[in-house]
């Protein structure tokens, strides 16, 4: 299980896999903090797209630039850019999503000092042909800015060779997940949750024959975790930082077979069209993939999305997984507990903040929600 | 804080703003009217304070705004409950208090006028926010009605030719929307006029709060706060415009005779953000005591000034990225130019920004602002945390402390 166990180091320690990925590859690395981020462009640039989870410091530096009331990814992040944490980047890109993320990307060029720093302006609602022409002007403005700033060109051929990779990364971490789903003794959550985490911020030429090697190993009847029978649990949230609720989880009697997190399915779900025009291509699957509360699809296609979700992955609750003071997930709340109330999901919601609460208070939760279940 | 006074002071009578009583009375007639209109066969749309509503007036629909009933909830100081009750439901405390209490009024009926008008359709648009946006999410399941969203790209360093045909793109869908919703054509040669109205009430307002530039100042930031209703809910009609016309003549009128609203206006200060509602008197008075006058703020201003940026002949190709451009839009470095020339326009000593809670994208972002306007113009910035509907996030004596510490700082 040599694979897994680099995926995991890389996941474990990310910055300290950052600072070491232009010495290795001579790659540039490419901050960013939102599954909207046009990854395939930066890939194909011949950079790393390194996402940006907040961070492990006390918030010091960041509480000169912004309120309490803001949430810990956006705070953290900023912590770690100016403490310096974050000097292996070579800049940024801030794809439009929250109020909070779009403050952030001011504050963030205005002083974390990165040699570049590129907005993406995508559109906010992402159902009428109007916005899909929009989105497909906004990619190409991105691309010809990370030109300018990486000094590349991105040819067609390069914008072909990241797609197919995005595509083989994308499906076999979806093979991943079904397989976790099917059997949960083949990988446990946990793992996995460090196998996307590490999908996010590797070098993506090194990442996929990791992801292949060990999608053949579980394949091939590998067992890595104990197929303990438990009640099976559902994420839907924005981030999730705490690789302990995975394993908190397990022990009260519970598994996390899906998600619907930034940090999950939302990052390798859809994929991209290899024979059309390459930026339309990649433009559809940002507008056709399930939303980030943030955007606009319908005013029911994510509560839709996630009865069906609990359905087909036959996940017998539901977790909502909030950071504080996240606008947009708080407010489709309500309604998403109430559209799963009505299918006879249970759900409850934990909402965290840069650090989880107590274990015991975790635990009571859990343990109290996993009794629903049965 | 309670107005001490029983018997009226002629001084304190002789500072009050006379119109006031006229916009009382224009405000309960739109409101009246909004709420009959479905008696007088008229449609009703709720639409975001930026939204384009020359669109609905010309096409006779009745625009109801829920931030003007969010403003309405805070001033009657009935926002905690309303919060309370939201909360209730599941929306987090965090969340926007306009729209908690907004959202709480759909389900109760309560608030200040019982709730606002049921709508018939939803008009967003998110250049203020992506709260709005999920607001109105909120209320298009709660109504079951169609919703139209605006999406106004925001501008980070400029606004793009791709956004611009976008924005454009969009209007031809909204009035597209319309004419379904109301089962009509449009009429064209009306939508400029409505501009042309729109334009002219903007002006107009726009020469209300430049007399504050006067010394001293014949109006403050909260009488602003106060007199903005109609910009907001009746932009685009005549009653607007006479409305502004007959309140500038009374501000012109009181420089004329030497009335300002703070007796000895000493120090000149500027208000960030939002007000807070339930607090705009008290504030006032503590102001005034230290011979203090809020004369201006980027609030008010925040719709005049998009008004050079639309071409009254050509509204609907115009309208929408004037609209986009609205002040809240916008990057740091672009407010900081608006906030620069407000500074230098009103002549002021200091910056005082409210740190609203409930208003991300206009506070996060402050302390940088507050930090720029240091460093470049040499004024000192007082930040009030606070709320702008919810009262449980104001603390009277805190605040109180930091005016008095931040006022003793310019009496130097």
């Amino acid at each position: 299980m040599d694979a897994l166990k680099t995926l995991k180091a890389a996941a474990a320690d990310p910055y300290v896999y950052g600072a070491a990925i232009q010495a290795k590859s001579g790659k540039k690395v490419v901050g960013n903090f939102c599954t909207y981020t046009l990854e395939e462009l930066i890939v194909a640039a011949g950079a790393v797209p390194f996402r940006l989870c907040g961070t492990k410091e006390d918030i010091s530096l960041a509480d000169k630039h912004l309120q309490s009331y803001c949430c810990s990814l956006v705070r953290g992040g900023l912590e770690d850019a100016l403490r310096g944490n974050l000097s292996f980047l070579a800049g940024a890109v801030f794809p439009h999503t929250c109020d909070s993320i779009q403050r952030l990307s001011d504050i963030w060029r205005l002083n974390a000092g990165f040699p570049f720093h590129i907005d993406v302006v995508l559109p906010v609602k992402l159902d009428t042909p109007s916005a899909r022409t929009y989105m497909i002007d906004v990619l190409a403005g991105c691309k010809a800015d990370l030109e300018a700033a990486l000094g590349v060109q991105i040819t067609p051929e390069r914008l072909h060779h990241a797609i197919s990779l995005y595509n083989d990364i994308r499906g076999t971490l979806g093979d991943i997940y079904r397989m976790r789903s099917a059997d949960p003794g083949v990988i446990s959550a946990g793992d996995l949750y460090h196998v996307l985490k590490a999908s996010m911020i590797m070098d993506r030429d090194e990442l996929l024959p990791l992801l292949h090697t060990l999608r053949d190993e579980l394949k091939a009847g590998a067992k890595t975790a104990p197929s303990t029978v438990g009640r099976r649990v559902a994420l839907s949230g924005g981030i999730c930082n705490h690789p302990d609720i995975y394993t908190i989880l397990e022990e009260c009697g519970a598994q996390v077979i899906w998600d619907d997190l930034c940090t999950g399915t939302r990052y390798f779900e859809g994929q991209i069209e290899e024979n059309i025009v390459p930026i339309e291509a990649i433009a559809n699957r940002y507008i056709t993939r399930m939303i980030c509360p943030a955007k606009h699809l319908s005013v029911t296609a994510r509560g839709e999305n996630l009865v069906n979700l609990a359905k087909v992955q036959k996940a017998d609750g539901v977790i909502f997984l909030f950071l504080k003071f996240c606008d947009p997930h708080s407010f489709d709340y309500p309604y998403l507990k109430k559209f799963l109330d009505d299918a006879g999901v249970p759900n409850i919601l934990l909402e965290v903040e840069a650090q989880l609460p107590s274990d015991a208070q975790l635990r009571t939760r859990f343990e109290t929600f996993v009794d629903m279940l049965k | 804080m309670a107005d001490q006074s029983t018997a009226k002071d002629p001084e304190k009578e002789r500072r009050k703003i006379k119109s006031v009583s006229k916009m009382k009375e224009i405000m309960t007639t739109y409101y009246i009217e909004a709420k009959t209109a479905r008696e007088n066969g008229k449609k009703v749309a709720w639409i975001t304070s930026g939204g384009p509503v020359e669109f609905l007036i010309a096409m006779d629909v009745i625009p109801v705004y829920p931030e003007n009933h969010g403003a309405m909830i805070g001033a009657s100081k009935m926002g905690v409950g309303l919060c309370e009750k939201a909360e209730e439901m599941g929306y987090s405390r965090d969340l926007c208090s306009y729209a908690r209490s907004d959202i709480a009024c759909s389900v109760t009926d309560g608030g200040p006028i019982g709730g606002l008008p049921r709508p018939d359709f939803l008009v967003c648009c998110n250049n203020i926010c992506g709260t709005v946006l999920k607001w109105y999410e909120v209320a298009a399941r709660f109504y079951n009605v169609p919703l139209f969203i605006l999406d106004t790209p925001f501008i980070h360093t400029q606004f793009s030719e791709a956004s611009r045909k976008y924005v454009v793109q969009q209007t031809y869908e909204y009035i597209a929307f319309l004419e379904k919703q109301c089962g009509r054509k449009m009429n064209f040669e009306r939508i400029n006029e409505v501009a042309r109205l729109a334009v002219q009430g903007l002006r107009l307002w726009q020469e209300v709060l430049d007399t504050a530039a006067h010394k001293p100042a014949p109006m403050t930031a909260f009488d602003a706060f106060f007199h903005l209703a109609l910009i907001v809910t009746l932009r685009g009609t005549q009653i607007a415009v006479d409305y502004y016309q007959q309140l500038v003549a009374e501000m012109r009128q009181r420089i004329q005779d030497g009335i300002s609203m703070v007796p000895n206006e000493k120090y000149r200060l500027l208000w960030d953000n939002l007000p807070v509602w339930y607090r705009t008197k008290w504030l006032s008075d503590k102001f005034s005591s230290h011979n203090a006058c809020l004369v201006g703020d980027t609030y008010t201003s925040a719709w005049s000034g998009i008004m050079d940026l639309i071409d009254e002949n050509n509204f609907i190709e115009t309208g929408a990225v004037a609209y986009s451009s609205v002040y809240i839009n916008v990057s740091l470095d672009i407010m900081f130019e608006t906030l620069k020339k407000l500074i230098k326009k009103y002549d002021v000593d200091g910056l005082v920004m409210h740190s609203n809670r409930s208003c991300k994208p206009y506070s996060l972002g402050q302390y940088d602002l507050g930090q720029m306007v240091m460093r470049e113009l040499k004024i000192p910035t007082l930040i009030i945390e606070a709320d702008m509907v919810d009262e449980r996030s104001f603390s009277e004596s805190q605040i109180e402390t930091r005016i008095d510490a931040f006022m003793e700082t310019l009496k130097g």
